[in-house]
């Protein structure tokens, strides 16, 4: 047992680290990674370690980032690129709609591309315009990319070491605003892998679906709702694609309630997709239609605004109190 | 010492070692071909253009969707490839094929995508030639990629990365330009400049000198030649993947070619150029003027030509008799290749599928 308290921004930088001295062709570029060691800090003292072949700056263009990242990748290397901030990702869309997520089945096999596109994500950090937003639901809707966003500390290193060792590409969503969150950890222990949601917390009497930033959120108004009498369950999905249906089910179908909990605009959105899809396979043993509390369908808001958008304990305790209980 | 203007900046005019009446001209930093690599090169063109002319055939025969031709442009696709190694790399566009093929790569393999059967038919590592690139210069952040991975492992292979006159327009360009040239990547960036995107022409592109004059921008070496000129693309093509190899960094070549026929069969060029535009660039093709010089200089007889056309022709026969093969995907490759685990979500669909066809079948 060596249990360590570590931010999330430390347990990244850790498990770049041990992936960085387990594997070579491991490499870490994009902008200001190198002797800043990114704008928070996540490839922090990388350079110095590994050298400027393995960690590098680059010039100030994502699609020459990720473009690159792909002919590394055909030539036998393992890239992990940063997209600074979220909204600063889209011009390498094109690479990662058209190549990252494609080569593989139209090489049938041929070309793999394990790559990683680490990106510091969602909102809640007062930060300016083109800096907090959302983008999961792009990628999601992708096919041939793996979507995984962590909520927890030990899960960001877990999660991190096992999309760089995934042999297909990876789209990594780091929530900013968890960076700093402490926790207890040993990064030793084993978590669950790529791909499968976890209960975060127990209770009968609605389930509430959160990922990334909004776990946190969603345990706080379970915790709030317990006081008052309620029991709600709590799943983490840790990963959007592939999407856990199992877990997420079972989950539903114990509890017959469900509220989904994301950050980003809710029309046509990941939030949008597992009710649809969980609603198709748990119709019969729901009390209540499902509800989401997302983002409203708005551009991310200016800092001093956002409280206003971003779900809340009482957005959450309210849509729970609307699942239809036949006792109020 | 040489200024930064001699060492970017393109020749005032393209390379030019055989003019269009088959006539060799000096020039003061471009040497000819040996024979011997002008009279293989002779046969290549030969079968280029059947190859080209055949696929043209076979797109009016149904049996291709659709073939964006190299007709007159042979020149290019033919030295892009021989002035390769077995382990260097090609980046290819769709215009590309005869490039491919010229490679090594099977023909038919070459063709899946534009019959339609499936996206890119070729394993990319056999003969190091990356699938063929649809949106515009995309494969040439990929090349640098390429370039760079082998410079870490310390290989000294160079990338040769394809694209057309309107590739340059896009951001993508820009960018394989500039991080090749910082990461100073074995790159060799090869415009064939046609004259033409689909229909818009080169004026509509740029107002630059030349394409070649955009390397200065980057700290890149530019050099401009005859695109129909063989000996000339060879000789220019040769000393940039030298360079390259030889730790020098990205080097960025234009080809002043056209593109005779419309962007694919599917295109009208009546409606955008007249016939007098087109005309005198059939004089300037690239077979006729090597057949002249290398006649004239008794480097080609009758019995030389005809083994470059017989094997042209068979080349072309090999094309039409596997492309006339019916073949009938199988509906399972939809799912098979996504991902190296299939999700329990791809699972249920292939699923899905299958169940549907036995019941069709049934």
């Amino acid at each position: 047992m060596t249990h360590v308290k570590l931010t999330m921004a430390q347990a990244l930088n850790q498990a770049l680290r041990d992936a960085m001295r387990a594997d070579e062709t491991v490499l870490m570029f994009g902008e200001d990674v190198g002797a800043l060691g990114g704008v928070f800090r996540i490839t922090d003292g990388l350079t110095a370690e590994f050298g400027e072949d393995r960690c590098f700056d680059t010039p100030l263009a994502e699609s020459g980032i990720v473009g690159m990242a792909v002919g590394l990748a055909m030539n036998g290397m393992r890239p992990v690129v940063e997209m600074q901030f979220d909204a600063f990702g889209y011009p390498a869309f094109e690479q990662v709609v058209s190549h990252v997520a494609k080569m593989r089945n139209r090489t049938r096999g041929k070309v793999r591309l394990p790559i990683v596109i680490r990106t510091p994500y969602a909102g809640g950090i007062g930060g300016v315009e083109h800096h907090c937003d959302s983008s999961e639901s792009y990628y999601a809707h992708t096919p041939g990319l793996t979507v995984v966003a962590p909520a927890t500390v030990a899960d960001a290193y877990t999660l991190l070491r096992r999309a760089i060792e995934f042999p297909d590409p990876v789209i990594f969503l780091e929530p900013k605003k968890l960076y700093w969150a402490k926790e207890e950890v040993d990064l030793t222990e084993d978590q669950p892998g790529i791909g499968q949601a976890v209960v975060r917390r127990e209770g009968a009497d609605a389930t509430l679906i959160a990922y990334g930033p909004t776990v946190p959120v969603a345990m706080e108004a379970a915790h709030v709702a317990a006081a008052e009498g309620r029991q709600l369950q709590v799943v983490d999905l840790r990963s959007l694609v592939p999407f856990d249906d199992e877990a997420v089910c079972a989950a539903v179908r114990s509890t017959g309630r469900a509220v989904v909990v994301a950050e980003a605009s809710g029309f046509a959105s990941v939030s949008s997709e597992i009710v649809a899809r969980v609603t198709e396979r748990c119709f019969h043993s729901l009390a209540a239609p499902i509800r989401r509390v997302t983002g409203f369908d708005i551009p991310y808001p200016p800092p001093m605004l956002e409280r206003y958008h971003l779900p809340s304990v009482d957005r959450i305790l309210d849509a729970v109190d609307d699942l239809q209980w036949e006792d109020s | 010492m040489t200024t930064v203007e001699e060492r970017l900046l393109p020749s005032a005019e393209p390379v030019q070692l055989i003019d269009q009446n088959g006539v060799r001209h000096e020039h003061p930093q471009y040497r000819l071909p040996a024979d011997e690599v002008l009279v293989d090169g002779y046969a290549q063109l030969v079968k280029g253009r059947r190859i080209n002319d055949q696929a043209g055939a076979l797109v009016r025969q149904g049996r291709l969707a659709v073939y964006p031709s190299s007709h007159g442009q042979e020149a290019c696709q033919v030295a892009a490839t021989m002035v390769l190694r077995e382990d260097d790399w090609l980046f290819p566009t769709y215009r590309d094929t005869v490039s491919i093929i010229s490679r090594g790569v099977d023909p038919i393999e070459t063709l899946t995508l534009l019959r339609g059967d499936w996206h890119s038919g070729y394993d990319p590592y056999e003969h190091k030639v990356a699938p063929q690139a649809t949106p515009l210069a995309t494969q040439l952040v990929h090349a640098v990629g390429v370039a760079h991975a082998a410079r870490l492992k310390g290989e000294d292979t160079v990338v040769m990365a394809l694209c057309g006159d309107g590739g340059t327009s896009e951001g993508d360009f820009h960018e394989a330009l500039n991080f090749a040239a910082v990461f100073k990547a074995p790159v060799v960036f090869f415009i064939q400049n046609n004259e033409y995107a689909i229909s818009v022409p080169l004026a509509r592109q740029t107002v630059a000198p030349s394409l070649a004059h955009k390397g200065i921008g980057y700290g890149v070496p530019g050099e401009r030649a005859d695109g129909n000129d063989l000996a000339g693309l060879l000789a220019v093509l040769g000393q940039a993947v030298a360079k390259a190899r030889a730790g020098e960094g990205p080097q960025l070549v234009e080809a002043h070619t056209y593109r005779v026929q419309a962007h694919t069969n599917a295109d009208d060029a009546t409606r955008y150029r007249n016939e007098a535009e087109v005309t005198p660039w059939l004089e300037r093709d690239p077979i006729k003027r090597l057949d002249a010089y290398l006649s004239e200089q008794g480097l080609l007889d009758d019995n030389a030509k005809q083994a470059a056309e017989s094997a042209a022709e068979q080349a072309a026969d090999e094309l039409r008799v596997g492309l006339m093969e019916d073949v009938s995907p199988d509906p399972a490759d939809l799912f098979r290749y996504l991902h190296t685990t299939q999700t329990s979500q791809i699972k249920e669909q292939a699923a899905f599928l299958q169940d549907e066809l036995a019941r069709e079948e049934a």
